[in-house]
């Protein structure tokens, strides 16, 4: 039992690293680059090789990330989601998880697929898509904050932040 | 008012300030049993 809960904390951390590096990667990297790109006529190589790649690992790290932190809580995620004494720090942080992973497949990914020009459609629905995608990436980046504060944090050391 | 989201710097401080937020709801409201 024990080799498989590190087995499952390695694989959510890895997965985790993955997501939300790729995640700051676009807040903090590709959407100031796009804008330049933009200007001298080069956006069209992030847009058709690097964005499509970046989105894939980021969309699928996301579901890895929640999939393998659910299986490290095991029998506690009932306990974690209800915010029950001892697990409220990690249910804090689960939920944050919940919510970006939420704005990931809700959000980011339908309204890029229409920016990239992966589904079609109208310059003003792109412009719409685009606002939208923008606003939820970066509402995940400022979750990601509070999230891995709880994350590393609200279980095992607990106690020295005072849950 | 200018959303704090459009700048890196205004979603990091958004950040700081919702987790201050969140830990002072969860130590104060939720452990002290409300």
């Amino acid at each position: 039992m024990e080799y498989s809960l590190g087995i499952f904390r390695w694989l959510h951390i890895l997965a985790g690293i993955t997501w939300i590096g790729l995640l700051y990667y676009f807040n903090l990297v590709q959407m100031p680059a796009m804008k330049d790109a933009a200007a001298d006529g080069t956006a069209a190589g992030i847009s058709k090789h690097v964005a499509p790649r970046a989105l894939l690992w980021f969309r699928w790290a996301a579901v890895a990330t929640w999939l393998m932190g659910a299986a490290l809580l095991g029998p506690n995620f009932a306990s974690a989601f209800g915010l029950q004494a001892g697990y409220t720090g990690i249910g804090i942080g689960a939920w944050l998880g919940t919510i970006m992973l939420f704005n990931v497949w809700v959000l980011i990914w339908p309204n890029q697929q229409k920016i990239l020009g992966l589904v079609s459609a109208t310059d003003e629905e792109k412009a719409k898509s685009r606002r939208v995608a923008f606003l939820a990436s970066r509402t995940n980046m400022m979750l990601s904050l509070p999230m891995l504060f709880f994350m590393a944090n609200g279980l095992t050391h607990k106690a020295l932040i005072g849950l | 008012m200018k959303n704090p989201l459009d700048s890196v710097l205004g979603t990091i401080i958004s950040g700081l300030i919702l987790t201050f937020v969140l830990y002072s709801f969860v130590k104060h409201f939720v452990l002290a049993g409300v």
